[in-house]
């Protein structure tokens, strides 16, 4: 009890909070935070037209694996998630060609690679603090290095993204026609997964691989609850992003508690919002 | 057989599909072989027959999705090929997400440039100005901000005319477009889309099982039935003799009303559609 109210009152010490934003690695964290959420926005409204949810969470589970490889031989833990999540993004792309099968495909990497990781984390002599991050992040732990790494991964993403974008969501919700259109689904479907793939291995950094799925799906889930156009879609799903993540770390200072946890609570919260907002509209036209 | 035999490689007196020898085949099934077919500008033709007859590959192999096993193709005086910018497609009726987030704007225009690369901004002018005046041919405009997964299958097929006529097409391929709609609405969808292509001068190609919601719009009919096929206007297809032929069985076609009731005398032949009546 003592230990709740404890929590609580630090959150709201707004003097701790204030000062620990002065500090750069803080800066830092934020600026991280911000391309993250940016991506994650960006992307969120697309992974939810394809019924990519579950892909995600195996990518990030693949990520953690990356990640833990990279921790275990002492390479940038970055570089070791965007490798495993770029694997995944591939593996799922090859072997969960048929929908039939995606979904258990899916499920057979995700264990498999969950299972690799946490022998890997085993096997690590070092303190358990940094392995523990990495399933439920910790993002003031980022160096210059990350910072650099992950602004300009995300660059990448979206530049990537605003070329595709028109012909992949064309695909992503109207395939029957984007096929006799000539749309290049089968180079598009696998160059989408990999920039989930890399946006997901962004947030192995912040909310932790076990918790991706509140930045890269519920901001595009609870922005199509509200509206139908993909533009405003997106730009919610953004902004939604953006809150959760930098509400998120903000939250998280003063307590010293992981990032992830007040992640996950505000993205939740907006879903729950959007949801009851966009109750009445679903129930309207469905009585028409 | 030859390739070409008149010379002159005129566009606008070309047939808007051509058809030599045609030939689509499986490993062990033949859907359909020497198929001669000219269908002319402006023409409307309803593709029918049994499943597996190979309406749909027809459709896929003048999208260029599916290479004959012999024969040519051609669209307007050209071989067909992949993401030909000349035609317009309808396809089937599909279940919308209701939380998915499109809407009828974003659908027509989809049909004008959803295959480009990058983010449209650049005509994004033009292109409002092109399928506000689509959407307004096909009177759906009241509707067409609203989510598409809210719309009814009627609302949803005349977005579908005005997807595939936005970029005013010279060929229509529609896939059973009236499937799952109810009469009063196949109704009205088949005459929006012959409508529309007498305006703008395109020619349909209509593959369905039921002919009497478009029977009055078609000039002429290709019947599939298992490796054989009829081609010519309904009242000489749409009989008991040659339909009795082409199935290798009796069927009994009768009018009534303007309706045409075909019924194979053979009660398991499911092939057969049988007319509701109302």
């Amino acid at each position: 009890m003592t230990g709740a109210d404890g929590i609580l009152g630090k959150i709201f010490d707004f003097g701790v909070t204030a000062n620990l934003l002065s500090y750069p690695f803080v800066q830092q964290a934020l600026l991280a935070a911000a391309a993250l959420g940016l991506v994650s926005g960006c992307l969120a409204p697309l992974v939810v037209s394809r019924k990519m949810s579950f892909a995600v969470h195996g990518t990030a589970e693949l990520a953690f694996t990356g990640a833990a490889g990279a921790l275990l031989i002492g390479v940038s833990v970055g570089v070791g998630a965007l490798a495993g999540a770029i694997v995944a993004a591939l593996l799922l792309g090859l072997l969960g060609k048929r929908d039939t099968e995606r979904d258990s495909v899916i499920g057979a990497i995700l264990s498999f690679g969950l299972g690799v990781g946490v022998l890997l984390l085993w096997l690590n002599p070092e303190r358990t603090a940094n392995k523990f991050s990495l399933l439920v992040g910790q993002i003031v732990g980022v160096n210059s290095f990350d910072v650099l790494l992950l602004t300009g991964c995300a660059a990448a993403v979206l530049l990537v993204l605003a070329v595709v974008y028109r012909p992949l969501l064309f695909s992503s919700v109207d395939p029957d026609v984007a096929a006799a259109r000539a749309v290049p689904v089968r180079v598009l479907t696998p160059l989408f997964a990999v920039l989930v793939g890399v946006a997901t291995a962004l947030g192995v950094y912040t909310v932790g691989a076990l918790l991706v799925l509140a930045l890269m799906v519920t901001p595009g889930a609870a922005a199509a609850r509200v509206t139908a156009s993909p533009g405003k879609a997106t730009l919610l799903a953004v902004v939604f992003a953006e809150v959760a993540v930098l509400g998120g770390i903000v939250l998280s200072l003063a307590p010293g508690a992981p990032v992830s946890a007040f992640v996950t609570i505000i993205s939740f919260l907006i879903y729950l919002v959007c949801r009851a907002i966009g109750k009445r509209r679903l129930q309207r036209s469905t009585a028409v | 057989m030859a390739v070409e035999t008149a010379s002159e490689p005129d566009t606008r007196t070309a047939p808007t599909v051509r058809l030599r020898g045609a030939e689509l085949s499986y490993p062990g099934r033949t859907l359909w072989r020497g198929l001669d077919l000219d269908v002319a500008p402006g023409e409307f033709l309803a593709v029918l027959g049994p499943n597996g007859s190979g309406k749909t590959s027809l459709l896929r192999v003048l999208l260029g999705m599916q290479p004959l096993t012999s024969g040519t193709a051609e669209i307007a005086g050209q071989p067909v090929r992949r993401g030909d910018k000349r035609i317009g497609y309808i396809p089937q009726q599909r279940v919308f997400d209701p939380t998915v987030t499109v809407r009828g704007v974003d659908l027509v225009g989809f049909g004008l440039d959803g295959h480009r690369w990058g983010l449209g901004w650049r005509h994004r002018k033009q292109r409002r100005q092109r399928v506000g005046t689509a959407l307004q041919a096909v009177e759906a405009t009241g509707y067409a901000h609203r989510p598409v997964g809210l719309l009814s299958g009627g609302e949803q097929q005349r977005l579908r005319v005005a997807q595939a006529l936005v970029s005013e097409p010279a060929l229509l391929l529609c896939d059973e477009p009236l499937l799952s709609l109810d009469v009063a609405h196949q109704r009205r969808v088949s005459q929006l889309i012959a409508k529309q292509a007498r305006e703008t001068g395109a020619s349909v190609l209509f593959v369905t099982h039921e002919i009497n919601p478009v029977l009055p719009l078609v000039d002429r009919v290709l019947y599939l039935v298992n490796g054989k096929f009829r081609v010519g206007p309904p009242e000489e297809v749409m009989t008991s003799e040659v339909l009795s032929e082409l199935y290798g069985t009796r069927i009994e076609v009768a009018r009534v009303g303007d309706r045409l009731v075909v019924a194979g005398a053979d009660n398991s032949d499911h092939h057969v559609q049988e007319a509701e009546l109302p």
